[in-house]
């Protein structure tokens, strides 16, 4: 059987991948693909420490975790698609009226 | 096979009640036609007002519901009938301003019922699974209110930011409650104190606390985690601004609190230094970089920072048995004086703002001492009370916080909250010497709702202060169930 210290460092560099990308890419796609990818990582987190304890609550919180995923991927693909309306453009550089 | 019953129902009653009322309202807006959508504000009023009630009903009960996922206890009470009473002033505020904006639509008040809800369900929640799903449904409906002004880029470009940021900070919150569950093997709260007193690993628990802390920060907007705050508070509708800046923050620091006080007791030296170097550096900056605004809605964007700080001051002992009562009342006093001296003066800058973001600079408030004195006069109140001088209640919301952190034997943060305030006079003054000694022709809306809505904050804002005491003892009373 694969420790579960494996899993562990295999979801804390997925997740620190995702921060990474959410911090240096331009693109708000592609940002919420690497928050997506940190959701992930803490999901695989989750399954190793519930198969570790032998408890099933790590498992049903990933599930809860990919059904609101999910919600906020309606409403922020919703965003980003009213932006490209108004802007033809979707590089958050762009985006930028407010600031001071 | 454990057993539901109806005293579980009873625990989540005012958040069933409202998500009932809420989903009737979203079916029932269909058939409202489009010029009266007022009567879509007023059902959503009433909804509030009925959970306010049942709410109310609720005080002094004690007990956990639903196998221990969610709490009832006077600290939830009390925080509940905030919220609502948070939402019943964001539905007045936003009444007129709607209206007058173009942007009269019913999910508006929808939305805004549904964030309520999740508000409350933070709240009560008593395991970390109910605080994710919490925090999420008070998050979304907040991304869409926020870029509700679909005309306007600026408020595009909010609800994108702040989306955007919610959704980065949510996946912190979500793995350090992963790593919290495998230290601990358990998500409830009681669970988790009951693990760490029979040795789990420290190690990972208090990267996973950490890691916790980082995601509520962003939702405070406490320093460094706050980027997103002026953008998001400037480009949303105000009355939108209005109400998350209130609300959010309510419901953040409740669920810190109920997270670090009944679930990390045990990493208290750990824990207790970075609790108190953010309260400092958000004091700090928030008041600093204030100095140099000159659109209000900035500028009490960067006010709410500051006071998150403030607010975060009486998380500071939260492991020190002694001081914690004392320390949670006066986090709870100073949550009141915020909210209701905010929403006053976010429903002065609703008064005298004007289509397509014009009337938001300090300049355009010059003159409004002579123009229409009752409003000057409310704005200044509410600033003074931003400031924390007497008579308001602000000042008694500072002298109880500092007096809670000074005897939880930190001093220094004491210090630099008295220091910080200081620094936040110069800004809060020059809008109130704008809008006494200089010329200007400022036009302010005056709609029933909104003026009842500044004054009757005034009110409040001036009388609490002098009787204190009331609404300090109902905050004692509302004390955390910690087992």
């Amino acid at each position: 059987m694969v420790p579960t210290n494996f899993y562990i460092t295999l979801s804390a560099i997925l997740f620190a991948t995702g921060a990474m990308g959410v911090l240096v890419r331009r693109n708000p796609l592609i940002i919420f693909m690497s928050v997506e990818l940190m959701l992930n990582a803490a999901n695989l987190a989750f399954v190793a420490f519930a198969s570790q304890h032998g408890s099933l609550d790590g498992q049903i919180f990933v599930f809860f975790v990919m059904t609101v995923a999910a919600a906020e991927v309606a409403v922020g693909l919703a965003l980003i698609v009213q932006i490209f309306k108004s802007k033809h453009s979707i590089n958050v550089d762009e985006v930028n009226s407010l600031k001071g | 096979m454990p057993q539901l019953n109806l005293s579980d129902f009873y625990t989540l009653l005012p958040a069933f009640v409202l998500t009932g009322w809420a989903s009737m309202l979203l079916v029932l807006d269909l058939f409202i036609p489009r010029g009266s959508k007022g009567l879509t504000a007023f059902l959503a009023a009433v909804g509030l007002g009925l959970t306010l009630g049942i709410t109310l009903v609720q005080a002094g009960s004690s007990s956990l519901g639903f196998n221990g996922m969610v709490v009832l206890d006077g600290f939830s009470v009390f925080l509940n009938a905030l919220l609502l009473v948070s939402g019943l002033l964001g539905i007045a505020l936003a009444y007129g301003y709607v209206r007058r904006m173009g942007l009269e639509r019913g999910e508006y008040y929808t939305l805004m019922l549904f964030s309520v809800v999740g508000m409350m369900l933070m709240v009560q929640a008593a395991d970390l699974i109910v605080v994710f799903i919490a925090l999420e449904l008070l998050s979304i409906p907040l991304y869409v209110l926020a870029a509700f002004n679909n005309r306007s880029p600026e408020s595009e470009e909010a609800g994108l930011k702040y989306f955007l940021l919610g959704a980065f900070s949510t996946g912190f919150v979500v793995y350090g409650i992963a790593l919290v569950f495998g230290a601990a093997g358990s998500t409830s709260l009681y669970g988790i104190v009951a693990a760490a007193a029979s040795g789990a690993p420290t190690l990972l628990l208090s990267i996973g606390a950490a890691l916790i802390l980082v995601g509520f920060g962003f939702k405070v907007a406490a320093v460094p985690f706050h980027m997103w705050t002026p953008d998001v508070y400037q480009g949303a509708p105000t009355a939108v601004t209005a109400f998350m800046s209130s609300g959010a923050k309510i419901a953040g620091f409740a669920a810190l609190l109920r997270v670090f006080a009944v679930a990390f007791p045990s990493l208290t030296a750990d824990l207790t230094p970075v609790l108190a170097a953010l309260a400092a550096l958000t004091m700090i900056v928030g008041n600093l970089i204030a100095v140099s605004q000159n659109n209000i809605k900035r500028l009490l964007a960067y006010s709410s920072i500051a006071h998150a700080g403030y607010i975060l001051m009486a998380f500071v002992p939260y492991g020190n048995p002694q001081v914690m009562p004392v320390s949670v009342a006066a986090g709870l006093f100073y949550l009141v004086a915020y909210a209701v001296t905010n929403f006053g003066a976010w429903g002065v800058v609703i008064a005298l703002e004007k289509e397509d973001g014009k009337g938001l600079e300090i300049s355009d408030y010059a003159g409004l001492f002579w123009k229409n004195r009752p409003l000057a006069i409310a704005m200044t109140i509410f600033l003074l009370s931003l400031i924390g001088f007497p008579p308001t209640i602000g000042m008694v919301g500072k002298f109880y916080l500092f007096r809670a952190v000074i005897d939880g034997g930190f001093v220094w943060l004491a210090i630099v909250g008295v220091l910080t305030s200081l620094v936040s006079a110069y800004y809060y003054l020059r809008v109130v010497v704008t809008m006494f000694m200089q010329e200007g022709e400022p036009q302010a809306a005056s709609e029933f709702w909104l003026n009842f809505t500044w004054g009757l904050t005034a009110l409040v804002t001036v009388i609490v202060s002098f009787v204190p005491q009331l609404l300090f003892e109902w905050a004692s009373n509302a004390v955390l169930r910690l087992f």
